[in-house]
């Protein structure tokens, strides 16, 4: 990451209400060409975040830098928002047609009338809404009106495009689509996104690195894998879909592992740790396995336990079954995998994880 | 009823015949009442707009007094104005009392709050975010305004009709400020209020009459352009 250039720079910036600090960042680069997704929780301060980057929330403190220059100057601040560009939760369309509205920021930025008619037309046959040119804006459906929305700012090609909760509203096959034709049109376009969200499947799909934001700052940082394979903390790894998050204290050492005792219970963790270390292990649901009846020992598994379910919640084309092995913990199963082991609720199953597959979190104090 | 027939039959008469008097009293309305309108119109979209994008300290109550403008007694208003150009009023050097001037100034205090709340209500009923939304699209100040007034112009058609109603019926800051003198601050409703009270009630009907229609006209176009803007 550090030979690609930073198109946005944010140096200890702080956003204040009412003299209340709602936003700290005291660093954070966005590089050229990237995807980078906020997400969080409701408040956590990721369009507070967008809004500032996208200049039209005021600073109370601190820096941003466009390509080296810092937009707190005047002179470069105006030009710095002719640059980049916003796309809300709600489509904001103007009482007018598409092709007025797509045309309405060219129009802003005092380009040529047939060269906005070109553009308008580039854009919509992108989102593939060409089609829908004529039609008012107050007939389009939630999914042609984000198309459109996105398609008027994307005609002004800006360098940064920010996304506030952009499918948010949108039914899920809507939803699906227009994911994918963004992530589609953002490639071709090579233009930096930051995409605010607080759905993790949204932000997986289309970004190169993800930021998870809480109480206005960036608890953490990384790629897609980082952040869901070694959150930092319970936090981000509950946020991040880790469903088994276990306390429990490091007893034994071995070379290139570590045993926890968790209520009694061994579980045994690749990596390194200190004798006495408290720890947090987080167990991702996808990497737990299940079978039926006891223990099996026909596995590579290191962690091998024998438990009872005490739930099962449908979750789309899986199930996710909650498990008592002495401790909870959370598996999920085919839906197909459920029916052909027949299990239910109270059911003896055999559980097992890899050592490798626990992100181990030591205590710090 | 055979008043009421005498008074419709002279109107007729009075507009067919081209009635000097009767056309430069409604022509003095039409200046006065759409110059005061035109007024508030600058005075209370600008106020409209100001209030709505921004936040300060007692904004609530400066809307209470808009809403409580909005029903602003003519007398009140001409009372006041009149004490302010009243010869050893504040502005009593300006010898501007009894003239349509006064008028003028006295119907733009009348419409102004009712166009300024009508206005503010319209720009707050705009999407919350959809200032930001503009600026984001590169937008100057000046040109967010624009635009969401653009989006306003329904409604604003609305504030344009209520004010210019509100102040072409009035009639008491007319009389007050206007003094009703043949030739000079003479309008349709002052001259009515006149005519009835010396018993003349056909002319006083006729000149209702052409106020009604005045006024029906000059809705019936803001209407047309209202609803030819209409998206369907």
């Amino acid at each position: 990451m550090s030979c690609k250039q930073a198109i946005l720079d944010v140096q200890n910036v702080e956003v204040n209400r009412g003299g209340v600090p709602v936003l700290s960042i005291p660093q954070l680069a966005i590089m050229k060409g990237e995807i980078l997704s906020l997400i969080g929780p409701n408040a956590a301060g990721k369009s507070t975040l967008l809004l500032m980057l996208a200049g039209l929330q005021k600073i109370s403190r601190g820096k941003i830098f466009f390509n080296g220059q810092s937009i707190n100057e005047k002179s470069v601040f105006f030009d710095y928002r002719r640059r980049v560009t916003m796309v809300f939760q709600e489509s904001l369309l103007f009482d007018t047609t598409v092709y007025e509205n797509v045309a309405s920021g060219l129009k802003i930025h005092g380009i040529k009338q047939r060269e906005i008619r070109l553009r308008v037309e580039e854009y919509l046959e992108r989102f593939g809404i060409l089609h829908l040119i004529r039609r008012s804006a107050r007939k389009l459906s939630g999914g042609e009106a984000q198309r459109t929305s996105l398609a008027r700012a994307f005609a002004i090609r800006p360098e940064i495009i920010f996304l506030d909760e952009p499918f948010s509203s949108l039914d899920a096959p809507t939803k699906e689509l227009l994911i994918s034709d963004l992530g589609r049109i953002l490639g071709e376009t090579k233009t930096t996104a930051v995409l605010a969200t607080h759905e993790q499947s949204e932000a997986l799909r289309l970004s190169d690195r993800l930021a998870v934001m809480k109480n206005g700052r960036i608890v953490q940082i990384g790629t897609p894998t980082e952040v869901i394979n070694y959150p930092v903390d319970e936090f981000v790894a509950s946020f991040v879909g880790t469903e088994t998050i276990l306390m429990g204290v490091v007893k034994e050492k071995e070379a290139g592992s570590f045993i926890v005792f968790v209520n009694d219970h061994k579980i045994e963790v690749a990596g390194t740790a200190n004798l006495k270390d408290e720890v947090i292990l987080c167990i991702r649901p996808e990497n737990v396995m299940v079978s039926k009846g006891i223990a099996s020992t026909n596995t590579s598994a290191r962690n091998n336990f024998r438990g009872k379910i005490i739930k099962i919640n449908p979750a789309g084309f899986i199930h996710k079954l909650h498990i008592d092995c002495g401790f909870p913990i959370v598996a999920f199963i085919t839906n197909h995998s459920l029916e052909s082991l027949s299990l239910k609720t109270g059911d003896d199953v055999a559980v097992s994880f890899k050592a490798t597959a626990i992100h181990a979190i030591i205590k710090k104090f | 009823m055979d008043l009421i027939v005498e008074g419709i039959s002279k109107a007729f008469y009075l507009l067919f015949t081209f009635d000097k008097e009767v056309f430069a009293v409604t022509w003095l309305s039409l200046k006065v009442s759409g110059i005061a309108t035109l007024i508030s119109l600058f005075i209370g979209i600008s106020a409209a707009t100001i209030v709505s994008l921004t936040r300060f300290p007692g904004r609530k109550m400066v809307i209470s007094l808009i809403n409580m403008g909005m029903g602003l007694p003519p007398v009140v208003v001409g009372l006041f104005v009149m004490i302010l150009f009243w010869r050893n009023g504040p502005l009593g050097f300006m010898e501007m009392l009894y003239t349509p001037m006064a008028m003028v100034i006295a119907q733009a205090v009348i419409a102004t709050p009712i166009v300024t709340g009508i206005s503010l209500a319209a720009l707050q009923s705009l999407p919350k975010d959809l200032h930001l939304q503009i600026l984001a699209l590169g937008a100057t100040r000046f040109q967010m305004i624009w635009i969401l007034l653009k989006e306003s112009r329904l409604p604003l058609l609305a504030a344009v009709m209520a004010g210019f109603g509100s102040v072409i019926s009035e009639v008491g800051a007319s009389i007050m400020v206007g003094g009703n003198i043949k030739g000079s601050s003479r309008v349709l409703t002052t001259a009515t209020v006149m005519e009835t009270s010396r018993g003349n009630f056909d002319i006083a009907i006729a000149l209702s009459i052409i106020l009604l229609l005045l006024i029906f006209i000059i809705n019936f176009i803001l209407t047309c352009i209202q609803q030819h803007e209409r998206p369907r």
